[in-house]
């Protein structure tokens, strides 16, 4: 028993040196989280910035006028005056502007008789994202001044009924703030399944592994030592990334440091199980840094919903989520990050990261072999 | 205890359809050194792994140290210390670091352990360089390593997978010299080697070749059935390449290689000796018994090589003259530096039309760099390289085309057939069309090749291997052909084809430049040029070079007994200077 405590422990330290000398694992494990970050925090922005459209205004009454002012003033959109559909169509295809809104000439007559369709949207369909927020925006902008209109005329049967949006937990609605603790998962996904990916399939290129085979070392020692530096890497790293999101990213942190502990050391459980099991299987540093790519790194990035709403994927696709320990720490990273300790989410994240990551390693013990055939 | 250090009876184990090993039987004695001779491919190193537990056997009785590896390994490991033939210890890592992570793992504790670290280092000469990462060691240095790391739980038996490849003669005999003192310590060591001149420094040998036990017992045993039948043609007169080709023609002579200036001859049993005038070896041609070397002894086993006629020398055209010149191949003051490492340092050499220079060097001399700036393949930082008076530096493409290059291990497309790696090679040497068909024909009719041409060449035999990589680098008739280490590691009698081959395009008038750290490829070179620390420390012919280092300790040195004495000689000067 002490003897293998002594061996694991000796082949740990052996590990940590080799990290360290290393550049390029230091490198993954700080330097590349610190530029993740910066890029999911400031370079990939989900709110769409100030568009420019096209307002066309072909009736020239005050009942008009006052609606395309309803487009003027907003962050959100940048509404040029322009003088017909002619020439805003001009505009739209050399890609002057995403889409434009056409007030046809008979506006307020159309108006008073309760016609549909006074409102013309043509958008750019290029770019779907763009043009169904365009429209969407058009359609806020008509509700808003009939809301106004109704208002005025204090006609409206639904008197004082008013819509007013609010965003909890991210009030601002800044993508950044949940892009960020997704981001962290992203980076926990690289040093886990990644860095891990290649050490045993290192030792078996370069013969290390036969000479270790000869000693005394047992599988769970053998595995006990890959394991354990890359656990203490990856919460050096998750370390760094909490203090940066918190600090120079402002993001809030709203849960305990003891459950983000707790919650990363599972999730490193089947990023590594995940990692030393392609590496164990194929004994090559190319071919195993390829499979955690498709079978860890994209899938954490595409599938777990840190960038992709999970909920708008085909029922086929979202199923597969399910299974993807990363969609449980990107729901359990959110939740710490934004709404604080819940425990009806926590529990249920964690208990499912404890299965995945008890699997990956026992698969990984299991193919573990103390011969070479 | 048992008397045995390692037995094993009826041993199979194969890889899918082959068989690596084919029913060994054997027992190998305590505290002795025993070698496991026999080139790549015998099953050497599968027979290894089958003793360390790494692999399983398919069939037979296995016991090492008593036990069985299959089912006792804990038990065995902990009595075993095994270096696989690559170096197995973190190149990241210190020396001292590597030794204490095995010492960890072979559980010596504290106390002892500084203990036995002095004593490994003070035993290796690696105390100076405790500080140094693995990696930065000469390959001699890290066998040494790996050798400590591997006493450090001191074992009873200890397995080394060819340890002395990639190691330079001198730190080669060290190496010898250390194991030889564990054996008489006690321990029972087995060498595996593809050199046979190691098997003469074992106590007993195992001699493999294609899975099958060939040979069990005292190397001198072997030789001794050779007594009387192996002399030597001295003092040729004229091409002593003819004089080999024409003794093996004759009935009597089983194997024969050029020594330098002399032919080598092993007769067959109670064959007559040799008439020198009948070889036309010349008038002062005498015949001088010689000791049988253990290489002779598998030659024998073997049942002998295979003739000294090449089919190539038929096919293949004169290579072309240029001028009066006979100079082909000239370096003049090349010297190639990488940072502020000289690789090489100011070596020059002339080779003429139609002889075979060879590169003699340890790993790391810089006989790979002086032959890729000779090849084009990288350019001198100053310095001069030429082929057939053309620059390399300025018109490189065009010396290229008038080159051959057949490169260490053979560069084939192992997943193409040979039909379609000689359509390729002939075609990136500028073949095509009719001339192309022919002389695809030629060399596949001058190599056998007919029956592989639909033959992946990752699947070929080894001997074809080297046939076709040959076939592809002397298609387009290069006036020069380069040859990088072109036989380590092959059975001899693949060699020897091979060296026959050689010779048959050398007396078209191709040009051979050969680089090699094995003492008797160097023997078939006309001239040898020896490349030390990225110098030429000498050149001459084999003969000019052990004639140059005799004296009265040893009267008739041998081609390595040559190099290390040159090699000695030289630091000792860089020492003085």
């Amino acid at each position: 028993m002490r003897d293998g405590v002594r061996r694991t422990l000796a082949l740990s330290r052996k590990e940590l040196f080799q990290i360290v000398r290393d550049p390029s694992s230091i490198l993954i494990a700080f330097v590349l989280p610190l530029i993740l970050m910066f890029i999911f925090g400031y370079g990939l922005n989900l709110d769409t910035s100030r568009i420019r459209i096209g307002l066309v205004t072909e009736d020239h009454g005050t009942e008009a006028s006052r609606f395309a002012s309803a487009f003027a003033g907003s962050p959100m959109i940048e509404a040029l005056p322009m003088d017909s559909a002619v020439q805003a169509g001009r505009a739209l295809t050399a890609g002057a502007i995403r889409g434009f809104v056409v007030i046809q000439p008979d506006f307020a007559a159309r108006l008073k008789r309760g016609d549909t369709a006074p409102v013309q949207v043509i958008t750019d369909g290029s770019d779907p994202n763009t043009a169904s927020f365009v429209a969407a925006y058009a359609q806020g902008a008509w509700a808003r001044w009939q809301e106004v209109r109704r208002a005025e005329s204090a006609a409206s049967p639904a008197g004082g009924i008013r819509i007013e949006e609010r965003y909890w937990f991210n009030e601002a609605a800044i993508s950044r703030h949940f892009l960020i603790p997704g981001s962290i998962v992203v980076i926990m996904t690289v040093i886990g399944a990644l860095l891990t990916s290649l050490v045993v399939a290192r030792e078996w290129e370069r013969g290390t592994m036969e000479a270790l085979l000869a000693t005394p070392v047992t599988l769970v020692e053998f595995l006990l030592s890959k394991l354990l530096p890359y656990y203490l890497l990856g919460m050096a790293s998750m370390l760094v990334c909490w203090g940066v999101s918190v600090t120079l990213l402002g993001t809030p942190f709203r849960g305990s440091l003891l459950a983000l502990a707790g919650i990363t050391s599972l999730y490193l459980a089947s990023a590594l199980g995940t990692g030393l099991l392609l590496s164990t299987l194929l004994r090559n540093q190319f071919n195993a840094a390829q499979a955690a790519l498709n079978a860890a790194f994209l899938p954490a990035v595409m599938l777990s919903g840190v960038v992709y709403e999970i909920s708008s994927m085909p029922a086929p696709v979202r199923a597969v989520t399910y299974i993807l320990p990363a969609r449980y720490f990107v729901s359990s990273m959110q939740t710490l990050f934004l709404a604080g300790d819940v425990p009806g989410i926590l529990v249920a994240n964690s208990l499912f990261l404890l299965v995945t990551g008890c699997a990956f390693i026992a698969l990984t013990l299991r193919a573990t072999r103390r011969h070479l055939d | 205890m048992d008397a045995a250090a390692v037995e094993f009876a009826g041993l199979e184990r194969g890889f899918g359809p082959i068989r690596a090993l084919r029913g060994l039987t054997a027992t190998i004695r305590r505290g002795v050194v025993t070698g496991l001779v026999g080139p790549d491919g015998a099953g050497k190193t599968t027979l290894m792994r089958l003793m360390a537990g790494l692999l399983r056997p398919s069939a037979g009785h296995l016991r090492v140290d008593g036990l069985d590896p299959a089912a006792e390994g804990d038990a065995l490991r902990a009595r075993l210390g095994y270096m696989p033939q690559k170096f197995g210890l973190y190149e990241d890592l210190t020396v001292r670091e590597n030794l204490d992570l095995y010492a960890d793992l072979r559980g010596v504790p504290g106390a002892a352990r500084e203990q036995r670290f002095a004593r490994m280092l003070d035993f290796t000469g690696l105390a100076r360089f405790t500080a140094r990462p693995a990696g930065k060691l000469s390959g001699g240095m890290k066998q040494k390593l790996g050798l400590a790391c591997a006493l450090l739980g001191e074992p009873a038996v200890l397995l080394l997978d060819e340890p002395s490849v990639g190691v330079d003669p001198i730190s080669r005999r060290e190496l010898w010299k250390m194991v030889k003192g564990l054996a008489a310590g006690g321990l029972s060591v087995l060498w595996s080697t593809s050199y046979l001149d190691e098997a003469e420094l074992c106590d007993e040998v195992l001699l493999l070749n294609e899975g099958e036990l060939k040979y069990a017992g005292p190397p001198a045993a072997l030789t001794a059935r050779l007594a009387g039948r192996v002399v030597q043609i001295r003092d040729i007169a004229g091409a002593r390449r003819k004089v080999l080709q024409r003794a093996l023609a004759l009935p009597g002579v089983l194997d024969g290689v050029i020594q330098g200036q002399a032919v080598r001859l092993v007769l067959k049993q109670g064959a007559p000796l040799p008439d020198p005038a009948a070889v036309g070896a010349g008038p002062q041609a005498r015949l001088a018994p010689v000791r049988p070397r253990f290489e002779d002894a598998f030659m024998d086993i073997l049942g002998g090589g295979p003739g000294g006629e090449s089919v190539l020398s038929r096919v293949i055209a004169d290579a072309p003259r240029q001028g009066n010149d006979q100079v082909v191949i000239e370096a003049r003051e090349l010297t190639r530096r990488f940072g502020d490492f000289v690789a090489t340092d100011r070596v020059s050499f002339a080779v003429r039309r139609g002889e075979i220079f060879g590169l003699l060097g340890p790993n790391g001399a810089g006989k790979s760099t002086t032959f890729r700036m000779m090849c084009g393949l990288l350019t001198p930082s100053a310095g001069r390289a030429s082929v057939m008076g053309i620059d390399l530096k300025s018109s490189a493409s065009r010396a290229r085309q008038q080159l051959g290059y057949m490169a260490q291990k053979f560069s084939l497309y192992g997943n193409l057939t040979v039909a379609q790696n000689l359509r390729f090679f002939s075609g990136v040497y500028g073949l095509s069309g009719a001339r192309q068909t022919a002389r695809i024909a030629e060399m596949v009719e001058a190599f056998d090749l007919a029956p592989f041409l639909d033959t992946a060449a990752d699947t070929l035999p080894l001997g074809f291997k080297q046939r076709l990589a040959l076939a592809c680098a002397v298609m387009h008739g290069p006036a020069v052909l380069f040859l990088d280490e072109p036989t380590s590691g092959v059975d001899p009698i693949t060699r020897r084809e091979f060296w026959a081959h050689i010779n048959g395009v050398v007396e078209r008038g191709v040009t051979i430049m050969v680089t090699t750290h094995f003492m008797d490829e160097a023997e078939y070179c006309d001239r040898i040029g020896l490349v030390y620390r990225g110098r030429m420390i000498a050149v001459g012919t084999p003969d000019e070079l052990k004639e140059s280092v005799a004296g009265p300790e040893s009267p008739d040195p041998s081609m390595e007994d040559a190099f290390i004495a040159l090699v000695t000689r030289s630091d000792l000067e860089a020492a003085h200077a």
